[in-house]
């Protein structure tokens, strides 16, 4: 059995007695507390609907992200809920072409009782005993995020919770990678398991585009990519710089009239250490997110770990198939690589790396960042073969012309039906932590 | 002066005082920054500028980054003829509204980047006009500085029309239109090539924009080196119109940053990113004695009654007068001694000297070093109206804190050596 050490990020507060049953009366987002609560609501617009409260002003363009997120956000540092003022950690642009982001953080991982965690699977069901963010206590939620009903976004203080529909809910990264690092847990009564699916998927597209900013990402691990709970969240922050990969050129993908309705635009990244995938467009957030969940889904399906990063408020999104985990436990990876304990999951994908050791940072050049990231990249063939089941799972065909420039063994195009791709791992890789 | 400042008297033409029927998205700009907008450029280049620019052959817009959404104040009859817009429909707007679904996102976030670090810049850009028809455009964007203070004033985008060529990038692309016209066109351009080149052949135009989706599949398109030229010969007239009318004002302006007059201790973009917040606040230096303050946004001018030149500098105890508290002083000077955040009520006096209850929060603001650089206080009247959005007044001052946090500490990863 194949077994890894890897420490961990603590995202919650409450996270370190996951082995202990908690009662309720201790104000959590479990079944118990969730439903009678009155947690503030931010209901996002929905453009079909029509003005029902056309007496209330509408939210000034700033209030969601400035007043809202990190106003509440500023709230909960002024109580003490963080682990660490990350303020107060020091962090720099790396010099060279891309502008890597540095942060020295000697703070964010911190000792944890060892506890098993499969990466050999991407799919694994939810199991109520570990750590999940139905344990959370309240005050580390911010706000409700969910669709509304009225065609302008709206924010009630205290808002009923609703009992036929379980609430989204946004809550404080208790180890921040930066001011205001939040997590979106969509229906978290309903104890999802970490996978993407359409609806959750758009949810995150709505959060990202009612923020208005471009410096405002969110990002998505699976498991076997450095999630480190099973329970359904995605995470965001701010960071006013453009990330590396947000600088990378790209070529588009053309695509044979398959679906001649899908206005999305398929790019590949070029120049960049992580071979990823780039969506662009599509006429609504609807049409966007469902064709990257579709892409998603067919990695999970077939074991293949992946990260996604939205940005440009929801307009560009990013996926990443990875295989750093596999190739760790096969020992593959340089110690001098190890040593630094930098998990590459969707921030250091996309070029912000927290070290924890000064030396590192000191040290940190944008040849380590590539040196590490490349070890994350799906190679340039397996790349190519795991593209091409995408939009075999999307249902579109490349266009013959690049095509043809990449034939090789045999044609990637069978029916999907009788191919699976080969299984990622080894059977029975097991992190420590 | 400004009372003359009607809307003729900015270049807006004489027949279209009756607002068009608007076919599309557009509604018009937001009413309060109508004055904004109309007196950006009189304020600063008088009231002739509008004429002097209305001059100017070629497809420009003239934008305001220290107004509320970084919006259009002036539109060249060029530009609206290209694009379609009447000048109603374009002032008062944010460029981004010629962007469409086919616009290289990467090319959106090159511009976003050149504003907030106030260069030049110059790219291939695919806008649509009013109609929903795409065209390539060359983008140059560059900005404009004020010497006095070495702040940038305005930016201008001159935008010329990006001719096709038989030569483009993304030739496999291209190549495969759907349809009978686009062949036709990919089989006869050789034969219209000269005529491109002459730039007059209005027919071919006609076959060439009709084809959108084979436009918006283009990845992108070079310019020519004569459309190159032509963007920066418009460029330099644009400039030096502004510079000789900044003239007439004194409030001179320059295209490069002249070295700034020291009135401002932090630099131009985060200047820039404080004025976005929209509610009193100031920002002061801790580092020197007294703790003068550094940046003082437009609201706390308003709620306090002085101008910007009477508070900058000033040490930042100024509002206080005989009957505040001492103890409520003693109290803040302990919260900035042990660099915490301190949120507490005091009697504040305005310029006329009349007095209010001051809700005020104070709190460090650290940098990229992670070292403390500035304080922020937020000040609220008592009285004004609260509840605003079902929001507390306090919940309103945190996400100023927060918002500046953010943009302190992001702006300062980015800074140079010499820079806070």
């Amino acid at each position: 059995m194949l077994t890894i050490k890897r420490v961990p990020t603590v995202l919650s507060n409450y996270q370190d007695d996951s082995s202990e049953p908690r009662g309720c009366g201790r104000n959590c987002l479990g079944e118990c507390c969730l439903p009678v609560s009155k947690l503030p609501l931010y209901a996002f617009k929905n453009d079909a609907s029509p003005d029902v409260s056309s007496g209330v002003a509408e939210l000034p363009s700033d209030f969601f992200l400035n007043t809202l997120l990190l106003g509440q956000w500023e709230d909960r540092m002024s109580r003490g809920l963080f682990r660490y003022d990350v303020t107060a950690c020091e962090t720099k642009v790396i010099p060279g072409k891309y502008g890597f982001v540095a942060q020295l953080n000697e703070g964010r991982h911190l000792k944890k009782r060892p506890t098993e965690f499969r990466v050999d699977r991407v799919l694994q069901p939810f199991d109520p005993a570990k750590f999940n963010f139905t344990k959370v206590g309240q005050e580390e939620v911010l706000f409700r995020f969910e669709a509304g009903e009225d065609h302008k976004s709206l924010f009630l203080e205290h808002a009923v919770a609703d009992e036929t529909k379980s609430p989204s809910v946004v809550a404080i990264n208790v180890s921040p990678i930066e001011y205001g690092h939040v997590l979106l847990i969509p229906r978290v009564l309903d104890c999802l398991p970490q996978r993407i699916d359409p609806d959750n998927l758009l949810l995150a597209l709505h959060m990202a585009a009612e923020a208005g900013s471009a410096y405002f990402r969110l990002g998505y691990n699976s498991l076997g990519a450095f999630a480190t709970i099973n329970h359904l969240h995605f995470q965001a922050y701010v960071l006013s710089t453009p990330f590396p990969v947000e600088k990378a050129p790209t070529q588009k993908i053309p695509i044979e009239n398959g679906l001649s309705q899908c206005r999305v635009k398929f790019s590949k990244l070029l120049d960049y250490p992580v071979r990823g995938l780039v969506y662009e467009g599509g006429s609504t957030l609807k049409e966007l997110s469902d064709i990257v969940a579709r892409s998603c889904i067919w990695l999970q399906e077939n074991n293949i770990p992946f990260n996604v990063l939205i940005s440009d408020s929801g307009r560009r999104i990013f996926l990443f198939p990875q295989c750093y985990a596999e190739k760790q436990a096969l020992g593959e990876v340089s110690q001098e690589l190890l040593d630094t304990q930098v998990n590459p999951a969707v921030w250091e994908i996309s070029g912000h790396m927290v070290l924890k050791r000064k030396k590192d940072y000191e040290d940190a050049s944008e040849d380590y960042a590539w040196r590490l990231l490349s070890e994350v990249s799906l190679s340039e063939a397996r790349f190519e073969e795991v593209k091409a089941y995408i939009f075999e799972a999307i249902g579109l065909v490349e266009s013959k012309e690049t095509a043809a420039v990449e034939k090789n063994e045999g044609t990637p195009y069978q029916s999907s039906t009788t191919v699976s791709a080969a299984p990622h791992f080894t059977e029975g890789c097991l992190v420590l932590h | 002066m400004l009372a003359a400042l009607t809307a003729p008297a900015i270049g807006r033409r004489a027949d279209s005082t009756s607002l068009p029927p608007l076919a599309s998205l557009t509604e018009l700009m937001d009413p309060s920054l109508r004055l904004p907008v109309e007196q950006s450029l009189a304020a600063r280049y008088s009231e002739w500028v509008a004429e002097a620019l209305d001059e100017i052959q070629g497809c420009f817009l003239i934008t305001d980054p220290g107004i509320a959404g970084h919006p259009i104040v002036f539109a060249s009859r060029g530009f609206l003829a290209m694009s379609g817009y009447s000048l109603e429909e374009v002032l008062g707007r944010n460029g981004r509204i010629f962007q469409g679904l086919a616009t290289d996102r990467r090319s959106v976030m090159e511009i976003r980047e050149a504003i907030r670090e106030e260069r030049t810049l110059q790219i291939s850009l695919l806008n649509y006009r009013k109609d929903g028809t795409p065209h390539w455009i060359l983008f140059h964007l560059f900005p404009v500085f004020g010497v006095e203070d070495g702040r940038v004033v305005h930016f201008v985008a001159v935008q010329v029309p990006i001719r096709r060529r038989s030569k483009c990038l993304r030739s496999s692309a291209e190549n495969r239109y759907d349809g009978g016209t686009g062949r036709f066109l990919v089989a006869c351009r050789n034969e219209f090539r000269s005529d491109y080149e002459l730039g007059c052949n209005p027919v071919v135009e006609l076959f060439v924009d009709v084809d959108n989706r084979g436009l918006e599949a283009e990845e992108s398109r070079q310019a020519s080196e004569q459309e190159k030229e032509k963007a920066r010969d418009a460029a330099n007239s644009i400039l030096s119109t502004l510079a000789h009318y900044s003239k007439l004002t004194g409030r001179v302006i320059s295209d490069k940053r002249c070295s700034e007059a020291g009135i401002s201790a932090i630099n131009s973009s985060l200047v820039i990113s404080l004025g976005r917040i929209k509610q009193s606040f100031v920002l002061s230096d801790p580092q020197l004695p007294q703790m003068p303050i550094v940046y003082a946004s437009d609201e706390f001018l308003n709620l306090t009654g002085y101008s910007r030149h009477e508070v900058l500098g000033r040490e930042c105890w100024f509002l206080n007068g005989p009957d505040t508290d001492a103890d409520v002083l003693h109290q803040i000077r302990q919260s900035i001694q042990a660099e915490h955040s301190c949120r507490v009520r005091l009697l504040n006096y305005r310029k006329d000297r009349s007095w209010f209850w001051n809700l005020f929060h104070i709190s460090p603001v650290r940098n990229a070093t992670g070292k403390i650089a500035f304080y922020v206080s937020v000040q609220m009247d008592e009285n004004a109206k609260s509840n605003e959005h079902g929001l507390s007044p306090h919940m309103r001052q945190l996400g100023v804190v927060g918002a500046v946090k953010v943009a302190v500490r992001s702006l300062s990863i980015c800074a140079g050596p010499s820079r806070r």
